[in-house]
């Protein structure tokens, strides 16, 4: 079944207070919370307990596919399917394919960088409940936002929001679907 | 909380990079206004313009191209390369700073960078496009360009993967695709901010869909954290390479003058001249018209002095390198090459472009002339155009004078060449202040983290 609403949201005033809400709601036992803040804050994701980002390893692969594809395009082309005889130079002449070989390694890692960066964060996302709550606008200007999920086990719309009250915030409001 | 605040605030001091006085609301909403408001300073009008009107004689000039053949310019058999190649070589350098300022100096963790990375990014992109232009329009068929890259086709041929001309196809591409990925990465978090502050609806939906629905999640901050360095770590060996492979193109040929090993270093750092040159020529009007001196600061215009004095340097050991290894290799067409380039016809060009790019960055050894922006702007079109000279005589001295004496010809620019130069510094006045127009030209949210506020205080955690 799903919840009536998406969640509760706490507003801060600054990054400090955030947090340290963070890490009492964790302390607390919820799990299901994201902070949401103007610019990135380091200790947040430690706060969360987040797990390690995947893009490093999705990264390699990508450059790894990159280098491939450059060495063996050049070597099918320069080998295989047109293969130039320069006064009986070998026609497998690899230092000249490390330019290619290099640039399409960088091309490669830098597009899985940006997709990957784009499905990890799930974007485009052309709707988010979060936005449902006027003042989330200014969650890209100066104020800090952690939200408790209703999917959490130990979500309760009056409790949570009496806890979330107690941590020094400016406003507490429920987040609708 | 408040007081807390202050306690912060006093015992942090100002953020040694942003005049003190700043907020997070104040941050945006002063980087956000020039994007977000209806009036348009007449600075702006004027410089789009210009911009405009240039690019309209490029057009004309391409237009023209594309009716007769490039025989409308002065290139002729042997100086085959002439305007189109120099102005492309002296276009890539000047994207090159760009690159340097938000890749290398976001590794050696340099946060004076924040507030320059974006527009000197935008800078690069913009370059990037210019120089592609020449190559383009310099093959004579242009709507061809599409036979440069291998695809399966019914002639049955393939590019010449051991030619450096078809590296630098590989190259300029790649580092046009990277170069606008990560600028558009860094400006993700920007669109949001626009699109929660934006009034009209048009513009609120506009950066609505380019900024994908963007929150700033921990989550999302996290990855595009890692996202940033890791485009970083990739752009760097990326720059390197791209001036590198540039170089090739003349070291790989024999001509006496362009076949020398030191031409990767020397192109690379001349690149970094005159971009941190164009990165100067861009900030100083900036910040004044749109009074962000407490945002671009004296600082940074000096550290960028510093890096054009440092790099100023390199090309100048350079220039005395390349006469001296003329002389020592006791090649006498290495020898005769340097000789014509400082006695032949060009000669006025090349001591031009030694007064250019040797002695008068010598000024910025001093303090007072480095903190001086009306001083920094000139030594900065000074550099510019020495750099443009430089690329010049490189490319034509050595072509028009080459093994053969009874193939030696004087190249002479027409007046097609002019207008085809000066019209893509059209098209980059163009495109930059389009830019400086919609898009925010300094990155909010990188400059919010230098605010004394934005660290957050351990101790109050218990």
């Amino acid at each position: 079944m799903k919840p009536p609403i998406y969640g509760v949201m706490a507003e801060f005033d600054n990054p400090t207070s955030l947090v340290n809400a963070a890490r009492e709601a964790r302390a607390r036992g919820y799990r299901k919370l994201d902070a949401y803040s103007p610019f990135p804050i380091e200790e947040l994701s430690e706060a969360l307990h987040l797990p390690k980002s995947k893009l490093p390893l999705i990264v390699l692969i990508g450059g790894i596919l990159g280098g491939l594809t450059g060495y063996l395009m050049q070597y099918y082309v320069t080998v295989i399917y047109f293969p130039i005889n320069v006064a009986g130079r070998p026609l497998h002449s690899w230092p000249m394919y490390i330019v290619i070989t290099f640039e399409l390694t960088i091309l490669f890692a830098a597009l899985s960088a940006v997709f990957g960066l784009l499905g990890l964060c799930g974007l485009p996302m052309p709707y988010h409940p979060t936005f449902n709550v006027p003042r989330f606008a200014l969650a890209s200007r100066n104020r800090f936002f952690l939200c408790i999920e209703a999917r959490d086990p130990l979500f309760d719309r009056q409790a949570t929001e009496a806890f979330l009250e107690s941590l020094d915030a400016r406003e507490v409001s429920e987040v609708a679907h | 909380m408040a007081d807390q605040k202050q306690i912060a605030d006093e015992e942090l001091g100002p953020s040694p990079v942003i005049a003190p006085g700043y907020t997070f609301g104040r941050v945006t909403d002063q980087i956000a206004s020039v994007v977000l408001t209806r009036r348009t300073p007449v600075f702006w009008v004027a410089c789009f313009s210009a911009g405009f009107s240039l690019l309209l004689l490029f057009l004309w000039a391409v237009a023209l191209l594309f009716a007769k053949g490039v025989g409308i310019w002065g290139i002729m058999i042997p100086v085959g390369w002439g305007f189109a190649i120099t102005n492309f070589v002296w276009w890539i350098g000047i994207g090159h700073a760009g690159t340097l300022i938000s890749a290398i100096l976001l590794l050696l963790n340099q946060a004076w960078r924040n507030s320059i990375n974006r527009f000197a990014e935008a800078m690069t992109l913009f370059a990037v496009a210019c120089a592609g232009m020449f190559p383009l329009l310099h093959m004579g068929r242009p709507w061809l360009f599409y036979w440069m890259f291998p695809y399966p086709n019914t002639m049955g041929v393939q590019p010449q993967f051991r030619s450096p001309l078809v590296w630098d196809v590989f190259a300029v591409s790649t580092y046009a695709t990277v170069s606008f990925m990560f600028w558009f990465v860094g400006l993700l978090p920007d669109l949001a901010t626009l699109r929660d502050r934006a009034r009209n609806r048009i513009a609120r939906f506009v950066y609505g869909i380019l900024a994908m629905g963007w929150r700033g999640s921990a989550r999302h901050w996290m990855n595009h954290e890692m996202a940033s360095l890791l485009l970083a770590g990739l752009a760097t060996p990326l720059v390197l390479s791209v001036h590198t492979v540039v170089s090739f193109d003349f070291t790989v040929a024999i001509v006496p003058g362009w076949h020398s090993t030191f031409f990767p270093p020397y192109f690379v750092a001349g690149a970094i001249y005159s971009g941190f040159a164009m990165v100067l020529v861009l900030a100083i009007p900036l910040r004044w018209v749109y009074g962000l001196q407490g945002l671009i600061t004296d600082q940074h215009l000096e550290n960028s002095a510093k890096v054009m004095l440092a790099t100023g340097l390199i090309v100048g050991y350079a220039y005395i390198l390349e006469s001296f290894t003329a002389w020592y290799s006791g090649n006498v067409y290495e020898t005769a090459a340097i000789w014509h380039r400082m006695t032949g016809p060009y000669a006025g060009a090349y001591w031009f472009l030694i007064t250019c790019n040797i002695v008068a960055p010598q000024m910025l050894w001093f303090k007072r002339v480095r903190t001086k922006p009306i001083f920094l702007f000139c030594a900065s079109l000074v550099v510019l155009v020495g750099m443009w000279l430089e690329r010049f005589v490189i490319i034509v001295s050595s072509l028009a004078q080459d093994y053969l004496v009874s193939s030696w010809r004087v190249f002479h620019p027409t007046r097609w060449d002019w207008a085809t130069y000066v019209g893509t510094i059209g098209l980059f006045t163009f495109l930059f202040f389009l830019f400086i127009r919609l898009l925010p030209m300094i990155s909010i949210f990188e400059v919010r983290t230098l605010l004394p506020q934005a660290k957050v205080e351990e101790e109050t955690e218990g």
